[in-house]
């Protein structure tokens, strides 16, 4: 209950904030939309940091190094320091420059001007409203998972499906009313105000999480030894020889765990309750269904017949029940000469979740409960009662194949390079940068970027790989097969008290929230300037007008990415990586705009419809972004975007007539 | 000056890819893995270059364009 608190009043304030800009606010939808053209250096730092330092900074990073160690840092955050920094430097000083000349307030404007294009905002705005919610997505989904783990156990008989906490559903309804609803009031001034606070807490508070946690895992040193004893790979970005041998032993104890459960549940072996005596007698150690390990032990040992009366389909079959995949129809011919091995696992379907969860649930029936009650009051030793998140996260770590240590490949890892180009062509950004007050505004902006993203990755990433090895009174901390988007917020839960947890967690969503805020204000104001107004006639609508439709769309499109969060989750980082690259697919087009005169308006289209095309068939490749680990001929699939979508740009430009002198001259005037 | 600035940023670019450190997982200090002291690295260095792109490198002309433009707009 005193997190919940914390993060009421910590909302509560943020409302305040947005209420009290808002008597700052000048009337007039310039103001609203881009606060005057009056943000000066600090702020502009501030709100342009926190708004791409989003949930997948934190929640995202901690749960990817969780699952791929450091190199998480390389891949992402060290190359953003560099590509972001550039991008403002690049594309916003000029872009801004050209926006308080031409009276620009959206991308979409720039590029109708530019290109000599009417008909380019009807193309770009869908493709722009529609890269942006995946991106809302993360905010939304994430900050649903970090409430509700974060409060479980506040509610003594409420909630109980949900481990009497906030549902993930309602904490991510009440994050994005209270987003929406300073964002309301106090428009781009309240937008860049509350970023500038929530950057400060975020960062102040993330630091502070960190040596909190890394005091409770016994130390920065004990941390970091625990997992190059444990898990090395996850120091590298390659994988070490002890873990490859440490996971060809488990999955090996996992095949025949599976193959002993099929003969019993399919073929309708049992041992004898004197065999089943004899089996669990004297096993040891007694960790989660350690009762099939010691029987699978026995049965392999005294029961040989069940075994070789297996053909291989049936040890292939018994492999993919095991790993809860559904079994494939027709039944695939290679898998009846030669077992399935781990990576043709990867490659089907899972059952659903809700199924998994429900016989998760069965089986620990008897131990969860209210995670604040004793499972034996009498001894408490034993421990507190297991949540439902707890049950599943113990069945999927003793039901699934082990995980296979996985490095990150080199040409992965180069062509993340291009993922950070998509701050270039993120809408919101662009709204961002009109606000500042002059070019020089932009200068803490560039030079300060990446050091305060290596403030705010370092400890996260460090977080992560920590969690792969942390123990609890000498309990693992998380289980294998965790969800990787509710790392951050189980370690914070786990290892602060509730005051602080209050505190660490309001860090946390100060994050989320920071990005939502321009995410949404920047969709209303490409709705109201490049589709209302520019379609309608002049004056036909007030200022007032204006801003209420704004705020319709709004509501309309967060409504919408809210209807998204309640399905299926995927991975923070993964649906951040689709987002970025759609993204990034159009930073040819930015690129050329600002600096090649030769950019026709063909070869714009061209462009965008390409990087539509590869982006949507790609992303249906990825198992719409099911596959985390998706690579295309061994590259990051934005590498091929990019390649596409700039051949497309450069061949049609170069093929049709070239831009107006009057163009030319508005945006490459000559020197003087 | 200028050019030397954008050849920084190439070289970062260069650095980036340590395929050196790639599976050394030396603890420097004893608790940082060496691969993320090297990226940390990498980002302070960014910010020292993106410093000296601030300083010989900035697009002066867009400030005084942008200025002007408006005074014109002002006065007009």
């Amino acid at each position: 209950m005193t997190q919940l608190t914390i993060i009421s009043v910590y909302l509560g304030l943020l409302l305040f904030l947005g209420v009290f800009s808002s008597k700052m606010f000048r009337g007039t939808s310039k103001d609203y939309l881009l606060a005057s053209h009056s943000i000066g250096p600090f702020l502009l730092l501030m709100s342009l940091f926190g708004t791409t330092m989003t949930a997948f900074a934190l929640v995202g990073s901690t749960g990817e190094s969780f699952k791929k160690g450091v190199g998480v840092y390389g891949m992402l955050a060290s190359s953003s320091g560099m590509i972001h920094s550039l991008c403002f430097l690049v594309l916003g000083v000029k872009l801004w420059s050209w926006g308080k000349k031409y009276g620009y307030t959206t991308q979409i404007q720039f590029f109708r001007d530019r290109l000599e294009s009417d008909k380019i905002g009807i193309l770009l705005f869908p493709v722009l409203v529609g890269l942006v919610i995946p991106y809302l997505l993360i905010g939304v989904m994430a900050s649903g998972t970090v409430i509700s783990s974060i409060t479980e156990g506040a509610f003594q008989n409420t909630f109980a499906a949900y481990d009497y906490g906030i549902p993930p559903w309602l904490g991510s309804l009440v994050i994005s009313c209270v987003v929406l609803i300073y964002v309301f009031f106090g428009g781009m001034r309240g937008t860049a105000w509350a970023n500038t606070f929530q950057t400060i807490i975020f960062m102040v508070l993330g630091v502070v999480t960190f040596f909190i946690i890394s005091d409770k895992l016994g130390g920065m040193q004990a941390a970091s030894e625990a997992v190059l004893k444990k898990n090395p790979s996850k120091l590298t970005r390659g994988v070490d020889q002890k873990d490859e041998q440490n996971y060809e032993k488990r999955y090996a104890g996992w095949e025949k765990k599976a193959e002993y459960l099929y003969t019993v549940k399919v073929k309708g072996n049992a041992l004898t309750p004197d065999e089943t005596k004899q089996a669990l007698g004297k096993f040891k150690p007694r960790m989660p269904d350690w009762r099939t390990v010691a029987k699978t032990a026995f049965a392999f040992q005294n029961k040989k017949e069940w075994f070789s009366e297996l053909t291989i389909k049936d040890k292939s079959k018994a492999r993919i029940l095991q790993d809860d995949r559904l079994i494939p129809d027709p039944f695939p011919e290679e898998y009846t000469k030669e077992v399935i091995d781990a990576h043709g696992l990867t490659m089907l379907k899972r059952r659903p979740l809700s199924e998994i969860k429900k016989d998760a649930h069965r089986k620990f029936e008897k131990k969860i409960g209210h995670p604040n009650e004793f499972l034996n009051p009498k001894d408490e030793s034993k421990g507190k009662k297991w949540s439902l998140k707890k049950a599943e996260g113990v069945y999927r770590a003793t039901t699934w194949a082990p995980q296979k240590p996985i490095p990150i490949p080199m040409l992965a890892f180069l062509t993340y390079m291009f993922v950070p180009l998509s701050v270039g062509m993120f809408p919101h950004l662009f709204q961002h940068w009109l606000t500042a007050k002059s070019a020089n505004s932009f200068k803490l902006p560039v030079v300060a970027h990446p050091i305060f993203i290596m403030i705010v990755w370092v400890p996260c990433v460090l977080v992560g790989t920590w969690a792969t090895s942390a123990t609890l009174n000498g309990k693992p901390l998380i289980p294998p097969h965790f969800p990787p988007n509710a790392v951050l917020a189980y370690m914070v839960k786990s290892l602060a008290g509730p005051v602080l947890a209050g505190f660490l967690t309001a860090g946390i969503l100060a994050a989320i929230m920071s990005s939502l805020d321009s995410q949404f204000l920047c969709i209303g104001t490409i709705f109201t300037e490049d589709i209302v107004l520019h379609y309608s006639a002049k004056n036909k609508f007030t200022d007032r007008q204006i801003i209420l439709m704004a705020r319709l769309f709004i509501i309309s499109i967060v409504a919408l990415t809210y209807f998204f969060s309640l399905q299926e989750p995927r991975r923070v980082f993964t649906l951040g990586v689709w987002c970025f690259s759609g993204f990034s697919s159009l930073f040819p087009l930015i690129l050329a705009a600002v600096y090649w005169r030769r950019l026709t308006k063909p070869g714009a289209y061209a462009s965008i419809l390409t990087s539509v095309v590869i982006w949507c068939s790609l992303f249906y490749k990825s198992n719409y972004a099911a596959n985390a680990d998706f690579l295309f001929l061994e590259m990051m699939p934005v590498a091929t975007m990019i390649a596409c979508s700039t051949a497309a740009l450069v061949l049609v430009s170069l093929a049709t007539k070239p831009p107006g002198e009057e163009t030319l001259a508005k945006f490459f005037p000559q020197k003087t | 000056m200028k050019y030397t600035v954008w050849g920084l940023v190439a070289l970062l670019m260069i650095l980036h890819q340590d395929i050196w450190f790639w599976e050394n997982d030396t603890l420097v200090f004893g608790f940082i893995p060496i691969t993320l002291l090297y990226h940390a690295g990498i980002s302070l260095a960014a910010g020292m270059t993106w410093f000296l792109a601030i300083k010989f490198a900035w697009p002066e002309d867009l400030e005084d364009d942008a200025s002007q433009t408006e005074e014109r707009g002002a006065s007009a």
